[in-house]
This record gives C-alpha cells, structure tokens and sequence, in this order.
C-alpha cells in the first residue's frame, strides 16, 4: 500500500542515497503518515521496499521517540518540560494539560483526539513554555491559551504552519 | 555593544526569505566569490577568518576543510541541524527565517571540500524549517546555484534534507552518520574521523547550521572585515540563545567577547520579577554553571574553559535565587538518562545512578551519605563514557557541587527534618 501510494516520492527519495538503508527514517516517517503509526504491517512494507528484515526495520524505529509503535490520537502534542521550560513554569502547565484532558503521560483521550507526551527540549526556550501538536508550534503558553488551543484544534483542526514566534514580548513576566 | 547581524540577517531585512529579497541584498554574492577561486584558496580564507565551529566543539572550520583528502570521491557534507542541545534554539530561527543565506553557506562549503552531495539533517519536528529550506533549494536551483555544472564552472551539488526523528545523541556527528545510514543513532569510535571516513565510509565533513550560515559574508567581506569583531582567538560574532529567568528571553548575535553580565543584563533586560542571579549556564544544558563571580567572562570558548565551563552551543541558561540547585541537578541528569543512547555502561548505568539519588535528594528522602554517593558516581564517570553525552551528565553535576554542594547538604537536611521529625 506504501509502494502504491506514494510511488513517485519513494522513487525519488531512494536517488538521494548510495544505499537504499539510508532512506529507513524518512520511509518510516512516510509509512507513519499512512497508517497513523508504525504497525507490523507498515514495518513490513518498508522493510520490503530496503529489501531488509523487518526486526532490523522495527530495531531502529524503536530506538528513536518520534516513531509510534502503538495508536496515537489524531493530535499528538508534545510538551516540553525540559530544565530551560521548566524554569519558566512548563512543569505545573504540563500537569494542568494532563489534568484538563483527563489523561496520564502518554495516553490517548478516549475520542482518539488527543495523545500528550512530555517532551525534550523543542529548539524554543526563549520563547517558553513551548508545546507542539503534530509538529507544529504553540509558544509563550498559559492555562488560558492552552484551553483556547485545544478548543480551537478540537473544532477546526491546525492552523497553517509558520514561522516561530521571535519578538513578541512573554505575557505577564517582568 | 550593539548586536550585530552576520546570520541574524532577518532581523534587519524582514522578506529575506524570499529569494529576489535576498539576492537584492547581497545573496549569493559570497557563492559568486567563492566560484571564481580555487577550491583551497577558499578553504584558506575561511582558515584566516579564524572561523569556529557552533555546534559545540568551537573547532576551527577551515582546519577540519583542510583534513578532507583530496583524491578520494565522492565526498559529502552534512549540515547539522539536529538543535537538540536544551537550551539552543538559534539553528531554528537562522532556518525559518534566514534560509538562503544557510544555502548559500552550504554550497560554499561543499564547493571547498569538492563535496557533489549535501544532507541537511534536520530534527523530525522542524517541519516549518524543513519547508522553509525546501524552497530556498528550489529558488536556488531554479537560478542556477544548485544541480548539474554550477555557473558554468563544472561543479555539481545535490542537497537533501534528512530528517532525524527524536534522538538528541543524533546531534553528535558520528551518530549523525548512523542514523542518516540508516543504522540506530550511535557513536562511533574516532579516529578514524568523519573527514577521512564518514558517510559510507568515504571524506564527510560536518558542519552546523550557524557555522555555515557565516561562510557566504565571509567570502563576500572578507577574513579581515570579519575579524572586527570578536577576539584572536574566537572571531566574529555569536548568537546566544537566553532563556529561563531575565525579562527579555531571546537570541541576541554579538561580537563573541561579550561578557555574560552584558548579555544577561543589558540584552535580556537583567533577572526577571526583580530577583538577583544565582548562576547561568552558559554553553547550553550540558556546560557546567558559572556563579554571578563569573559575570565578567567573555563568552569565548577560550575564556570559558579557562572559567571551568564551555562555550558549547551559545545557549544561556539563567537561574535566579529562588531556584533550588537539588531540582536542578535532577533536571538534568533526567535528561541525560532518557537521552543515553545505550551503547557504553558508564553513561547507561551512570546516568540512571544519577537519576535515581538525584530524585531521592530532591524528594527530601535523601541523607548525607546520598548527597556524597550523587558525587561519587558523577566521579567514576569520568573519561569513561564512550562519547561527551555521559561526560555531559557527570560535568554538570561535577560543576553544581563545586558551587552548591553546602545548599544541597542542607536540602537533605532540613528536608529530612521535615519528613522524619523523630530522627533528629
Ligand atoms: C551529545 C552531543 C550532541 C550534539 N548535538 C549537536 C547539535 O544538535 N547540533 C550541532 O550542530 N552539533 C551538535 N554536536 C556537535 C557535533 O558533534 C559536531 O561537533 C558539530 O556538528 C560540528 O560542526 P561545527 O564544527 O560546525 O560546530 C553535539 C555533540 C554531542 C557530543
Ligand atoms: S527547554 Fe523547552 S524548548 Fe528548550
């Protein structure tokens, strides 16, 4: 089904290597899109297109975080809770997500729409407390801007991706 | 000292983004330069320039071009743009907003190295980046400075963006090099070194973002324009990244003999709620804190080093008084033990040793004896661990106890007190 799909992009992508193994993470990212995450199915898929055995396959998607081996929800939020983050406050915040969906660390809310994971630093500490959702960035956060986020995602999906936020001042600090 | 904008460029010109923006400023003017010389005469102008590596070593970027052979094909390049370091986050910005000039920087470099396949490896979750990238290649394809026989001069360069997927060991190059094979993101043992046998084995040379987004005004102002600012030593500016407790979080590009006290206090606006400093780390996560007795060191590595810390990544973490140098300490060494790739003992048993007392101290459950024994493990870890990931773990905690060893002492103290009023 990967193979069917997304011919042309694999095609392509396999031109970028001298070894077809080298495209094992993008391949997985891609059979992640498809199946929402990384079944047997889709391990086996994108072994087959390596020609290689699908535990090896599956040895390296375990070894990274991005990779999900079991169902996530349709949003996945990752939080950071990293030393910089948490300085600012990110940990106390990271419980209120968790207590406002009802959820403990990695779960899934049970309309399958939101997955939280704690995450490490997102590359965004100047701009904490940071969380993206489906890898895109929501920045300078708050009890109150966290609830606005999760109605609006629940409602009408991700805003268009963007640049981060780089000058605007962080609320109420000073 | 005002900020100067070498990589920060956006924060001048804000469409620079755009490729007619960019071109209209200068762009691809360096590449132009670059073209018209003999590969080494451009590995020797960046040589002059004096320079340094940003991704956390500071090493000599010339130097490293010098040690690529030249009669063995083919070569590669790979812009580190794995940004896992906590506390960094300027990678980021330069990409999203400053993506040409990371292009031009890296066709550059590959132009010197003689290099006909670039990676850009890039952290899974900068898809906005990852976009932002993707056009400037198209834009720069489109105009001739990328693909088959660039400008007429023969040369051919393919870039490719690679994405990492969540492995902050992904950052260190020899990882870098197994993951983008296609193998777990492990170190490797060097010598050999990736200049000579990286990529499939064959001269790779590794560079980060920041260090290549500097390459394409050095070669259009030349070694000695860029040599205004900065020391001997550690020339040019630097973008530290601040965060934590100062008013005006950020990145800020100065020349990089700024002393901490000016960064922290006149940049990012001084310590947020009118608190006072207690200590900053000023290398990123895994430099070791520097106290408010250091406020006047030059944020050079050499300096730096000489203060007992690093220059590592530019990412300035600042704790005020409020904070507790036990919670700290667990911050951290959480991270190294999630990070631990796994490969070596003293770092996969040492980082979850460090864990586990550094939670037990902070949760108040702790007596001396933990307080020392934290200490201890930290000690045995020393130039044992396979790569600077463990020795990362072991040097902050190392670099804590230098300063706060007391304050934690008399955390588990009166934590004890407070739990177990009995047994004292
Ligand atoms: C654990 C660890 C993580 C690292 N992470 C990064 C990173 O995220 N980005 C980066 O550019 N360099 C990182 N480095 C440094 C690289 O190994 C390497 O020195 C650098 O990419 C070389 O480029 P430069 O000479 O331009 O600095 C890391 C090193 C270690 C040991
Ligand atoms: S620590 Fe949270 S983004 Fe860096």
């Amino acid at each position: 089904m990967l193979r069917e799909n997304r011919s042309t992009e694999i095609e392509e992508l396999l031109g970028h290597y001298p070894e077809k193994r080298a495209a094992m993470i993008p391949l997985l990212y891609m059979a992640q899109e498809e199946y929402g995450y990384l079944t047997p199915q889709a391990i086996k898929e994108v072994a087959d297109i390596l020609e290689l055995d699908p535990t090896d396959v599956y040895g390296v998607a375990r070894f990274y975080s991005l990779f999900y081996l079991e169902p996530v929800g349709k949003f996945v939020i990752r939080f950071c809770t990293d030393l910089p983050c948490a300085l600012v406050g990110a940990e106390e915040l990271y419980r209120y997500l968790l207590e406002t969906l009802g959820l403990e660390e990695g779960g899934t809310t049970s309309d399958g729409i939101f997955t939280v994971q704690e995450a490490v630093c997102l590359a965004s500490c100047g701009t904490a407390p940071v969380m993206q959702i489906n890898f895109q960035y929501f920045e300078h956060l708050t009890r109150e801007k966290l609830d606005e986020i999760l109605a609006l995602v629940r409602a009408q999906g991700l805003p268009p991706n963007g640049k981060g936020l780089r000058f605007a001042p962080r609320p109420q600090q000073q | 000292m005002e900020q100067v904008y070498i990589v920060l460029r956006h924060r001048e010109i804000p469409d620079i983004d755009q490729y007619e923006t960019y071109v209209a400023h200068g762009g691809y003017e360096g590449l132009r330069v670059a073209l018209e010389q003999a590969p080494d005469e451009v590995i020797e102008l960046v040589k002059q320039s004096g320079l340094r590596g940003r991704g956390g070593a500071g090493f000599p970027a010339g130097v490293k071009w010098g040690f690529v052979p030249k009669d063995v094909f083919p070569k590669y390049l790979v812009c580190n743009f794995a940004e896992g370091e906590p506390g960094t986050f300027k990678d980021r910005e330069i990409a999203e907003y400053n993506p040409h000039q990371l292009i031009e920087g890296i066709i550059i470099a590959a132009y010197a190295i003689q290099a006909n396949t670039a990676y850009i490896y890039h952290r899974g979750e900068f898809t906005f980046a990852a976009q932002q990238l993707r056009r400037a290649i198209a834009a720069a394809r489109a105009h001739g400075w990328l693909g088959e026989d660039i400008q007429g001069t023969g040369f051919t360069l393919n870039i490719y963006l690679h994405p990492e997927a969540g492995a902050y060991i992904c950052g260190e190059e020899t990882a870098q090099l197994s993951s983008i094979e296609g193998h777990l993101g492990q170190p490797r043992l060097k010598p050999p070194f990736p200049a000579t046998h990286g990529l499939w084995q064959k001269p790779t040379v590794i560079n980060n973002v920041e260090t290549l987004t500097n390459l394409p005004m050095i070669l259009r102002h030349g070694a000695e324009w860029y040599r205004q600012w900065g020391t001997e030593r550690t020339p040019g500016t630097r973008v530290y990244c601040v965060s934590g407790h100062v008013v005006r979080p950020g990145n800020y590009e100065l020349p990089a003999s700024v002393t901490a006290r000016e960064l922290i206090f006149e940049h990012a606006g001084g310590i947020w709620k009118g608190h006072r400093l207690k200590a900053f780390i000023p290398g990123g996560m895994s430099a070791p804190l520097l106290t408010p007795e250091h406020l006047d060191v030059p944020l050079t590595y050499d300096d730096l080093a000489a203060a007992g810390s690093m220059g590592g990544s530019g990412g300035v973490i600042v704790l005020d008084d409020q904070t507790d140098i036990a919670w700290v300490i667990a911050k951290q060494v959480a991270f190294y033990k999630h990070e631990s790739c796994g490969k070596c003992s003293p770092c996969r048993e040492g980082t979850y040793w460090q864990k586990m007392l550094a939670d037990r101290i902070l949760s108040g459950q702790a007596s001396r004896r933990d307080v020392e024994l934290l200490k201890a493990v930290s000690d045995q870890m020393t130039n044992t661990c396979f790569c600077p990931l463990g020795e990362a773990s072991r040097m902050v905690v190392q670099g804590a106890y230098k300063y706060f060893a007391d304050e934690l002492y008399q955390w588990v103290e009166e934590r004890r007190r407070a739990v177990e009023p009995a047994a004292v």
